[in-house]
């Protein structure tokens, strides 16, 4: 047990990949087994990570837990260093929830090439774990790119008709920003030992040597030169943006999420994403403080844009998928919009927000994808009447889009209600637009549930669909439970987040705390 | 002055002696020998004992023959990359020469002769030495290139190759001339020594820089001297190939480092500048020209040609994490791309040719190992971690941010996102085209060694490169 508990987060994390490995001994023709193999390591994946849930300490402000530390390449000062704080535990949990309902939902919509399938699921599954629980950067960004390869193939193999183009669109764009993140990391790793020699205290901690450790990398944030801040700043936006994506780094998602396979976009929506906003708000903001402050208006206005764009696209798609893909694009416009507002509120509503995101999106695409194993289209004008033959998803339908709406009592409204919140405490017109885009998602969302679900049958071809099975239920259910939870009694959630999101607002805003609650003109863009 | 002969000079190039007696060997017991391959085993056993000698004396450090011939880390760590390439080349060769019908036992006594050369060139820190170590690397590889007698291209990539390998000797020779002028010395330190006492602007010290590196450049197929090597990879038999485009390209790199790094060091803020430009044009050429390739053979020729101007990059950077990134580099593409080329040489079959892209269809269905082996050499080649690959390019761009080079650095890394394109392509046809009949591949015992060699380095150096970057990073304490 003591086992288990000091080095939790790297079973947690390589336990899929295990799974993996084992699943390589199968015979490919015995698809049950394998299928089974492989929901059964999602949810034993699932258990294993709950007790970070029960055994995190709220109460600790500073420090990362559960921490693992290991030489791994001296001559490069590589470290495999792990551990997670508020904010990487939710995202965690979040990734061990998605995978096995991913998994599960694959069931039946997999057919050719299983044991690959499963296979890449579960590679990718333990891809995004390291890179949540990474504390040194050349361990994260050997995850981060790890993940590209089986993401690769889970949508050139099992995707839609131009699959092929989706996925090496989805290869170039992430690896061009990976890349230039790298060139930044590099920059922060050679610029260490200078500024450690200048700062004792920074020296006694991490060492003087060069490190890739990110802490130390935080720690001499504050010291690094505007210029300095400035360019590894971009190098790093590139990198995370376009993985969030923001626009005008967007491009590649909706045709990667309309050719996926519905597991891959569950995924890709839930978790992949959140691998760029982490990104922000564990490397740019504490490392380069100077530097997010001076990029403020440049992300805000990215973010607005993100917000009102994804929103407008999305009502005008014809296809279900597509314009669940733009409603990520406006929803995670939202969280970059709190977490560039830079206070509590705001960074509180955009994790929340995430949580969310992967919450809400994810079952919209499992819904999306329940029709579409029907029907075999996601035409919107196919569809229409639904409700009549198939109650119980229209149900299940009805209450993500509400929760995806943001409509009290459900997960959207919390993390939208704090995001506007922190967004009012900066600027006011940042909330208007914010608030425009709200109104906006509540039109597209209704009016699609509204053209499919309601009214009368129309298509022949939708008289005799079958209303959700067992299976489909359990897929389902797990989500609708966390919307209501977070909606009714997010405190939990708060109380995880309140200490790292307050020492995150220090870092980078440090004289918020001492009575300057707003960012002014002058404070962005001026000089330390 | 040292004298110019001692008992011991012997023992320094014991492992170079070596290598010439089993080749010479090799060309008698031709005569007795039918079953050729039998011949490959000895010009393996031949490598092993010369691998042998080399670890014997590893820590020896040694000037030979009146300090012509350096014995350090650096030339071991090279000899080394030498051995184990032509090791893998002719296991790669064994049933490859069989399907062409070309098996004869000169093929192998002149891989030996080609590695001797290059073990000269490793460890000449003379003009002379280094240029007869040369000429006997590439006289041995025109003879390999041509070496399918009855295969026009094979005939025209020889021919090709040769004529443009004399023209660019001739320029490095010619500026090898200009700098024994400028001394009076054929030795690199003094060479040095005498550049370093003339003013910067000295027009001669810049012609002997200009022509030594536009011989170089020829050798490593840098752009704008890059045109002999799509057809002259494309004609040679795919073992040559591979030897070619790892064992040949690492003795010039070898060769490069102790010039510029030691004999034209005074002239860095000049040759700095051309590098620069060099490099870049040669990573973007190499990756643009590769998209659009369909022969495997000429896509990974171009793909070689792009590596290249990664590794320039060590140069420019010019410290010791440059340095090191070059001998790094070098021995994880040594694994990498013969493990690559390894699966082209297994495409080769009685009846299928086996070069063009779809020849790859669906290889997953029917060798799903091969197949997987070929996407981790692939990833490696475009540095996807954690694959060796990775390692090599991470300190390679480590090195161009740790001086300043970030302009270079951005383009380096662009180049490398954009190569992921045309290895994808292998890849989409490998594991999401369905296989057609033209699908298939040769298996044999030596291709499924070099395959599992490879495949293990480069995995492991991806994973624990500790090792490997120390051994690297001792290889230029000593050699600089």
């Amino acid at each position: 047990m003591e086992f288990f508990r000091q080095h939790i987060l790297t079973i947690v994390a390589f336990w899929p990949l295990a799974g993996m490995i084992v699943l390589l001994f199968f015979n490919k023709e015995s698809k049950g087994l394998i299928k089974v193999w492989a929901n059964a390591v999602m949810v034993v994946g699932f258990l294993v990570s709950l007790p970070l849930w029960f055994w995190f300490d709220r109460n600790v402000s500073d420090q990362m837990q559960f921490v693992e530390n290991f030489t791994w390449i001296p001559t490069l000062g590589a470290n495999y260093h792990v551990g997670i704080d508020g904010i990487s535990l939710l995202l965690v949990l979040l990734t061990t929830l998605l995978g096995p309902l991913a998994v599960l939902s694959s069931w039946d919509a997999i057919e050719s090439r299983v044991k690959e399938y499963y296979v890449f699921m579960l590679m990718l599954q333990a891809g995004m774990l390291g890179v949540f629980i990474s504390l040194d950067f050349f361990l994260f960004y050997v995850f981060w790119e790890v993940m590209l390869v089986p993401m690769y193939f889970l949508i050139g193999v099992w995707g839609g008709p131009r699959k092929l183009y989706a996925a090496i669109k989805f290869f170039l764009y992430t690896l061009i920003g990976s890349v230039l993140l790298l060139l930044g990391i590099l920059a922060l790793y050679f610029n260490y030992p200078t500024i450690a020699a200048q700062h004792p205290e920074i020296a006694a901690q991490f060492g003087p040597g060069s490190t890739f450790n990110v802490l130390a990398f935080q720690a001499i944030g504050p010291f690094l030169s505007q210029t300095f801040q400035y360019w590894v700043f971009l190098a790093f936006f590139v990198g995370f943006a376009i993985k969030v994506p923001m626009f005008p780094f967007h491009t590649w998602l909706p045709d990667a999420h309309v050719e996926a396979p519905t597991a891959g976009s569950v995924i890709l929506a839930g978790v992949l994403l959140k691998m760029g906003t982490y990104g922000f708000l564990r490397f740019s903001l504490p490392i380069l403080p100077w530097g997010t402050k001076h990029f403020i208006p440049l992300m805000i206005t990215l973010a607005i844009i993100g917000i009102v764009y994804g929103a407008l696209v999305a009502m005008m798609q014809p296809d279900m998928k597509k314009l669940v893909a733009y409603s990520s694009v406006s929803h995670m416009g939202f969280v970059m919009l709190g977490m560039f507002a830079l206070n509590p509120n705001g960074l509180n509503g955009s994790i929340i927000q995430q949580i969310n995101h992967g919450i809400s999106t994810g079952a919209l695409f499992l819904i999306v994808g329940m029709i579409y194993e029907r029907r075999h289209t996601r035409e919107i004008s196919q569809f229409g009447g639904i409700s009549n033959v198939m109650p119980v998803f229209a149900i299940v339908f009805l209450i993500m889009t509400m929760s995806s709406i943001g409509l009290p009592l459900l997960n959207g409204f919390i993390g939208e209600f704090a995001i506007m919140m922190g967004a009012l405490q900066e600027q006011l017109w940042w909330a208007v637009f914010a608030g425009s885009g709200i109104v906006l998602g509540a039109a597209y969302m209704l009016w699609l549930y509204q053209r499919t679900m309601l009214g009368k049958i129309e298509n022949p071809a939708n008289e005799k669909l079958a209303d959700l099975n067992m299976r489909e239920i359990v897929t389902i259910v797990p989500l609708i439970i966390m919307a209501f939870w977070i909606g009714l009694y997010p405190a939990p959630f708060f109380h995880v987040l309140d200490k790292p999101v307050n020492k995150l607002v220090e870092k980078v805003r440090p004289d918020f705390f001492q009575g300057a609650p707003r960012l002014n003109a002058e404070q962005i863009g001026a000089p330390r | 002055m040292p004298q110019f002969f001692q008992i011991q000079d012997l023992g320094a190039i014991t492992p170079e002696l070596e290598l010439a007696v089993f080749g010479m060997f090799l060309l008698i017991f031709d005569l007795l020998i039918q079953q050729k391959r039998r011949l490959g085993y000895i010009a393996l056993a031949g490598i092993a004992s010369s691998a042998l000698f080399l670890y014997r004396i590893r820590d020896i450090e040694f000037s030979a023959y009146g300090g012509v011939l350096s014995l350090d880390a650096f030339s071991i760590f090279f000899k080394l990359i030498f051995l184990i390439a032509a090791a893998l080349s002719i296991a790669i060769s064994l049933r490859y020469l069989d399907i062409e019908r070309e098996n004869h036992g000169e093929y192998y006594a002149l891989i030996l002769f080609s590695t001797m050369g290059m073990m000269f060139m490793a460890g000449a820190v003379d003009l002379v030495t280094l240029y007869i170590g040369l000429e006997t690397m590439a006289i041995a590889t025109y003879v390999l290139v041509g070496f399918l007698r009855s295969n026009q291209r094979s005939n025209e990539a020889s021919m090709k190759y040769f004529l443009l390998g004399a023209f660019s000797s001739a320029i490095l020779l010619y500026g090898m001339s200009l700098l024994y002028g400028i001394s009076g010395s054929t030795r690199f330190v003094d060479i040095a020594e005498a550049l370093s006492r003339r003013p910067v602007t000295d027009p001669i010290s810049l012609m002997a820089m200009i022509t030594v590196s536009a011989g170089m450049f020829f050798k490593i197929a840098a752009v704008p001297f890059h045109q002999w090597t799509p057809d002259a990879y494309e004609g040679a038999p795919t073992s040559i190939t591979a030897f070619m485009s790892v064992a040949v390209k690492a003795a010039s790199f070898a060769m490069m480092l102790r010039i510029f790094m030691v004999a034209l060091y005074p002239l860095r803020p000049q040759w700095v500048s051309i590098m620069a430009a060099v490099s870049v044009m040669t990573m973007t050429v190499g990756n643009i020209a590769a998209i659009t390739q369909s022969n495997l053979k000429r896509l990974l020729a171009y793909s070689s040609i792009s590596h290249a101007g990664y590794i320039l990059i060590g140069f420019i950077a010019g410290n010791a994490t440059g340095i090191t990134a070059v001998g790094l580099y070098l021995l994880i593409y040594t694994f990498t791309n013969i493990g690559a080329w390894a699966v082209i040489v297994a495409l080769r079959r009685r009846d299928v040719i086996g070069e063009h892209i779809d020849d790859m269809a669906g290889l997953f269905f029917k060798h799903p190992a091969a197949a997987v082996l070929m996407l981790i050499f692939l990833l490696s080649l475009a540095g996807i971690p954690p694959t060796a690959g990775f390692i090599g390019k991470y300190y390679l761009f480590a090195a161009a941010i740790e001086t300043g080079h970030n302009v270079l650095a951005v383009i380096a890394v662009l180049n490398a996102a954009i190569s992921i394109y045309f290895y994808l392509r292998i890849v989409v046809s490998m594991f999401m085209r369905d296989a057609t009949e033209r699908t298939g591949l040769t298996s044999a015992p030596g291709l499924s060694f070099a395959l599992g060699i490879a495949l293990i380095f480069t995995m492991v150096i991806g994973i624990y490169p500790d090792p490997f970057i120390a051994l690297a990073r001792q290889a230029v304490v000593a050699g600089f």
